[in-house]
């Protein structure tokens, strides 16, 4: 089927060449915005936006740096699907933030994402924390990162 | 007509995405580009400049902090709140701080003879250490040497010029000297070279007293010969750079030299038995004429005792704190109390809300207040006491014991009210040293009515009961 360029309308070619710009400038925001790293597990990526640069100077230098990543603890490992909502979720709220330039210094877990830490290390620390829970936690009042909020970084 | 409209909307709606996606590639342009330059390489400066502007201009953010030492404000106890001031012949300042001894007449009793009791005002911002030295009230009651400068002036430049590349000949030189001769061969107040190699804006110490008294403490903790410009750490010297000022101090000799007097160890009382050692005095109480002694900001001797001393803060932790200006990350230079930067000075640390760091702070300033009152009200009571003593006719022999317990009581309680922290620092050794000084002050009294020739003044017989 050939389709002649003289049968498309202006509009749709003026559109068309408006919607093809957007979409490339979109794609180079994109990609200059190094936003195929977040899709990755890599820690260093949560340096990108500079914020995290001294979290993760200290999770270089924590115990935890050759078991477990940024993701391992602040995304949750259920699914694959929540794993993304949260990335997607965080993601937004950071750059926003980080583009308004308006948050809180220093910056500070909410009460979501610690959630989210806390079922990471009973994910990992899971044989070890039955243990104590069963004594300790009957209300699950008992908090891992309370006492341990310095493992990580 | 509807095909025209829908376009229309189409165009308007691409534009403004087309804008919002400009302004957001510019902005991570921005931030892409400060976190490369940490600094701009704009001027050269070298071991000879002074002007904290022309390094400003390599260092804008650094810079910006620095001035912003102008900034009046008060906190709880510390802290400077504007005056407006009448101009005089002698002291053309339209704003002071406020004044400590219209505050509390006890001081001023306490300071009687001294030039203190004639001006002591709050301290304000590094900004105005050398136009506030230049023009208080204290020029005009004694005669100052040239060795204040140490603390009040950029003196780098003038040491290294005037010693021939020896800041300690320099120091020597200018000590000797008058105020006023001396004040000639400065121009800023405390400057990026006092505290910064110019070529590598690593920190290092250019006040001779610090370098010798610093080598005193380490002795006393088995360390010879420490040359604190090459032995000391990074973190030291983060507090170290602020010793050299925050101390106590006294002038040695006919040559006027300043020293650190911490060969006993930097404990309030372990500086005054130094002190009674070498018999100094500062003056002669005009009501009293016991020999005493001013204490002065000792900080850094305070800041020794406490927590977060043991734990490894420095001085610039808290009072300089890391702070985030874009992408970039500096240490604030808008030198000041943490109590007006709570949450990069100690939630860094301290994982609280600013409400609870906050009356934490307050519960310990409040108390070490309460208990400093008491200790200047048995001062008082004893130097009545001693004032009445010597109208009733008591002999000089009977009444040494008491001026010298008037003496170590004074230093002890001014030892704590000098201190900038109000017990901050380290509040168990400021409850210790207070309580100290009261016990001298209250002995002082006792001396004196061992005697028993009067009914004192201040004998209340009805706490007897």
């Amino acid at each position: 089927m050939e389709i002649k360029l003289q049968k498309i309308s202006v509009t749709s070619k003026v559109l068309s060449v408006l919607g093809g710009i957007l979409f490339g400038l979109g794609i180079y925001t994109f990609n200059y915005a190094q936003g195929i790293s977040y899709l990755t597990n890599n820690s260093n990526v949560c340096t990108n936006c500079h914020v995290m640069q001294n979290n993760y100077n200290a999770w270089i230098k924590s115990s935890h740096h050759s078991v477990a990543t940024c993701d391992d603890c602040h995304i949750p490992q259920d699914s694959i699907l929540e794993k993304l909502l949260v990335k997607s979720r965080n993601g937004f709220n950071h750059s926003l933030a980080f583009t308004q330039q308006n948050f809180y210094e220093p910056i500070q877990i909410t009460p979501r994402n610690q959630m989210i830490t806390e079922k990471a290390c009973r994910y990992c620390h899971m044989n070890f924390i039955k243990a104590i829970d069963t004594f300790h936690n009957k209300e699950n009042s008992l908090s891992c990162i309370r006492c341990h909020s310095e493992v990580g970084h | 007509m509807k095909k025209k409209f829908i376009c229309g909307g189409i165009i308007a709606a691409s534009s403004l995405i087309t804008i919002g996606l400009t302004a957001l590639i510019m902005n991570i342009f921005e931030r892409k580009q400060e976190a490369k330059n940490p600094f701009y390489s704009i001027v050269e400066v070298t071991d000879k400049t002074e002007d904290p502007s022309i390094w400003g201009r390599n260092f804008p953010l650094q810079y910006e902090g620095y001035l912003q030492t102008k900034d009046m404000e008060g906190t709880y106890y510390g802290g400077s709140k504007p005056i407006l001031h009448t101009p005089t012949d002698n002291d053309p300042r339209l704003i002071v701080s406020q004044s400590k001894i219209e505050k509390d007449s006890r001081l001023k009793k306490m300071l009687a003879g001294y030039s203190f009791s004639r001006d002591f005002r709050e301290e304000r911002g590094h900004a105005f250490m050398l136009e506030d030295q230049i023009f208080t009230e204290r020029q005009l009651a004694t005669n100052q040497p040239g060795t204040c400068l140490n603390c009040h002036a950029s003196t780098y430049k003038a040491y290294k010029e005037l010693g021939n590349g020896d800041i300690t000949r320099g120091f020597e030189k200018i000590n000797t000297l008058s105020y006023d001769k001396a004040k000639k061969l400065v121009k800023h107040p405390i400057s990026c070279i006092d505290c910064h190699e110019p070529e590598s804006m690593q920190l290092r110490i250019t006040r001779p007293s610090f370098i010798e008294g610093i080598r005193a403490v380490k002795v006393s903790k088995g360390i010879e010969n420490f040359d604190v410009n090459k032995d000391a750490t990074h973190q030291e010297m983060r507090t170290y750079v602020c010793a050299q000022c925050h101390v106590e101090y006294y002038f040695k000799g006919e040559e006027n030299r300043l020293i650190y007097p911490w060969i006993n160890g930097l404990k309030a009382d372990e500086i005054l038995a130094y002190y009674n050692e070498i018999n100094f005095k500062d003056w002669t109480h005009s009501e009293t004429e016991a020999s005493v002694l001013k204490a002065q900001h000792p900080e850094f001797e305070m800041w020794s005792q406490g927590i977060h001393a043991k734990s490894g803060v420095s001085c610039a932790d808290c009072h300089m704190p890391y702070k985030r200006v874009g992408a970039l990350k500096i240490s604030d230079h808008h030198v000041r109390s943490p109590i007006l930067t709570i949450n990069n000075s100690c939630q860094v640390c301290h994982r609280k809300p600013e409400s609870d760091l906050l009356s934490c702070i307050k519960d310990i300033q409040d108390k070490t207040s309460q208990m400093h009152s008491l200790a200047l009200d048995a001062v008082v009571d004893l130097i009545d006491d001693i004032k009445l003593a010597i109208k009733k006719g008591f002999l000089n022999e009977q009444l040494t014991e008491a001026r010298n317990y008037q003496r170590n009581a004074q230093f002890l309680v001014d030892f704590i009210g000098a201190e900038n922290s109000t017990g901050f620092h380290a509040p168990q050794e400021s409850a210790r040293i207070l309580l100290q000084s009261i016990d001298y002050a209250r002995r002082g009294q006792l001396s004196i009515y061992k005697n028993l020739l009067f009914i004192p003044k201040n004998h209340k017989p009805e706490l007897l009961k």
